[in-house]
């Protein structure tokens, strides 16, 4: 899939994010997704920014780490229970998922989930099946 | 009730001992020049033949042994008799990967438990005891060098291992426990057990024998009042036997050095001239009367004081302080020693850069041991499982190379701290 994710590594400390969206904020990059796993001792920043190229290389040049992974976004309808049936597809599928968060966006009137998935090709495959479509970066208005 | 195990020697004349320790010097360094190929080779190229060797003035020609020999000739040549005579290793950690084995004779074991029977019994130890061993056993020295110790006394021997610690307070309580052997952390932590189950009048011990880790007078005192016991030092090194290459007397003014089987001397650590009496630096053992692992002239690297002075015990023995200290970065946590150059070959072989900090710290009398690694572009993933499942590699790597659990602590680039341009590798945040 062509959306870029960039993922950071967090040390526990306080304030660590808010000095990583500054900077960000100051460079002028639009975040449309943000979410972290975390542990005991430290974490995974996931981000989806309007340009990752140049998200990526401002984070790195201060020091950060991280690495670039392809993502899979899916458009659901705003309203109950279509998450709830584009995890069904997923499940029966036997497709397992090592992460999903959502992606917010005013466009269309649709909520957006980002998905990293065992099998990609095999899911994009069964959603068509199914009559949903991912979505490329042209619809969420990234570079 | 018996004072001394074997009163003819631990009370013997100076001159007595003296004369003991001329005579299996002597002899020994033939042994070792006939037997062992490496350190005759160490002695050729210091240019001293056995021959010079006249008595124990002359034992400052012989060159030393350090770890990087213990290393070099893992694991077989420092041996002195061949292995169909050999009955038994112990071991401990060397300074990298390689362990460092030490072989024994049966006589070898027997003269070794014969020297922790004399610390038992300088701790009141007799027939009516029950010994309570809670050293580990296995390949560490401390839990086989006391139970053997103990079995030469005679008490009943209870070889509980280290750990467990409900199974230790039954065993205690049950059975009675007079004596209890462990390292003088794990005497607090079940000292502050006993305190807090109010357990105190169901405990029968008189004394404990602690050693195998660096404990302070304040803490004596501790565990002395919480057990209601008379706690007596003991010190050893595997690569000179084990536990009982010294212990304390009822004075509690340091340990008597069993100087009928080891000569002891004080050198400078910088440039290894021998100290006179009295003077602090680097501990060195001769053994005297080792078979299998016959290490001449062996740098502890132990920073301590001897003292001959008249002990009101009435054992001869000269005497050595407490460890102050090490003249290299070994550390030792929950009695095992572990080096910053092992934690170093793991994080490399593993992948991570060479750049760590180990933190010890001591929170309710048990050592913890904290590696911080900093995270590489390389190591570094999108994946929470990934990272972690690293992780969990890595401190088992940790665990086969040390024998005890450390936390990893994974961090971000440049941030283990730096003190003019050269890293902190430990801290060591122990009050001991």
């Amino acid at each position: 899939m062509n959306v870029n994710q960039i993922s950071v590594f967090l040390e526990n400390r306080t304030g660590q994010l808010a000095e990583i969206t500054h900077l960000l904020a100051d460079n002028g990059i639009d975040l449309r997704a943000i979410s972290v796993a975390e542990t005991a001792d430290y974490g995974i920043l996931r981000l989806i920014a309007d340009d990752a190229e140049r998200a990526a290389s401002i984070l790195l040049a201060n020091g950060n780490i991280l690495t670039m992974t392809p993502v899979m976004v899916v458009g659901v309808s705003d309203e109950p229970s279509s998450l709830s049936r584009l995890l069904s597809i997923i499940a029966e599928g036997e497709i397992g998922i090592e992460y999903m968060y959502s992606l917010f966006t005013n466009r269309n009137g649709k909520a957006y989930m980002v998905f990293r998935v065992s099998e990609e090709e095999r899911l994009c495959a069964l959603l068509e099946q199914n009559g949903i479509m991912p979505v490329d970066k042209a619809e969420l208005g990234l570079k | 009730m018996k004072r001394y195990y074997q009163p003819e020697i631990e009370t013997a004349s100076r001159e007595q001992i003296r004369e003991w320790q001329n005579e299996r010097l002597v002899r020994q360094v033939h042994h070792v020049w006939d037997s062992v190929p490496y350190y005759r080779a160490k002695m050729e190229a210091a240019g001293v033949c056995p021959e010079d060797i006249k008595s124990i003035d002359d034992l400052h020609l012989l060159p030393f042994i350090t770890k990087d020999d213990l290393r070099e000739a893992y694991p077989y040549g420092l041996m002195g008799k061949p292995l169909r005579d050999c009955v038994r290793i112990q071991s401990t950690s060397g300074t990298t990967g390689k362990r460092v084995v030490a072989f024994y004779t049966q006589k070898d074991i027997d003269l070794w438990e014969d020297c922790c029977a004399r610390a038992i019994v300088a701790a009141g130890g007799s027939e009516e005891d029950v010994c309570h061993v809670s050293y580990g056993y296995g390949l560490f020295t401390g839990g086989p060098g006391l139970n053997g110790g103990s079995h030469k006394v005679g008490c009943l021997t209870l070889p509980m291992s280290s750990g467990n610690t409900e199974r230790q307070l039954q065993f205690l309580t049950d059975l009675g426990s007079t004596i209890i052997c462990c390292t003088p952390s794990y005497a607090a932590y079940l000292a502050e057990s006993i305190h807090e189950r109010g357990l105190r009048d169901k405990i029968k011990l008189k004394a404990g024998i602690f050693g195998a880790e660096a404990w302070s007078e304040n803490m004596r005192r501790d565990i002395e009042e919480k057990l209601g016991i008379k706690a007596y030092d003991i010190y050893g090194l595997t690569e000179i036997s084990g536990p009982g290459v010294s212990f304390e007397c009822e004075e509690q003014t340091g340990m008597h050095i069993n100087e009928d089987h080891f000569i002891a001397e004080i050198i400078d650590p910088n440039t290894g001239k021998v100290l006179p009496e009295g003077e602090k630096g680097e501990l060195v053992f001769t053994c005297l009367t080792k078979e299998a692992f016959p290490l001449l002239r062996y740098r502890t690297r132990d920073i301590c004081v001897l003292s001959s002075k008249n002990c009101s015990c009435g054992r001869t023995f000269v005497k050595m302080t407490k460890p102050m200290g090490r003249s290299d970065d070994m550390l030792i946590v929950k009695g095992v020693n572990v080096f910053p150059s092992q934690i170093e070959t793991v994080l490399i072989a593993q992948g991570y850069p060479a750049n760590y900090q180990i933190v010890v710290d001591r929170q309710n009398n048990s050592d913890s041991l904290e590696v911080m690694v900093e995270m590489t572009p390389e190591n570094f993933s999108d994946s929470l499982v990934k990272i972690t499942e690293m992780e969990k590699a890595l401190v088992a790597e940790l665990k086969a190379m040390l024998g005890i659990y450390a936390k990893v602590k994974l961090v971000a680039p440049k941030t283990i701290t730096r003190s003019e341009g050269k890293a902190v590798r430990v801290i060591d945040r122990r009050k001991i």
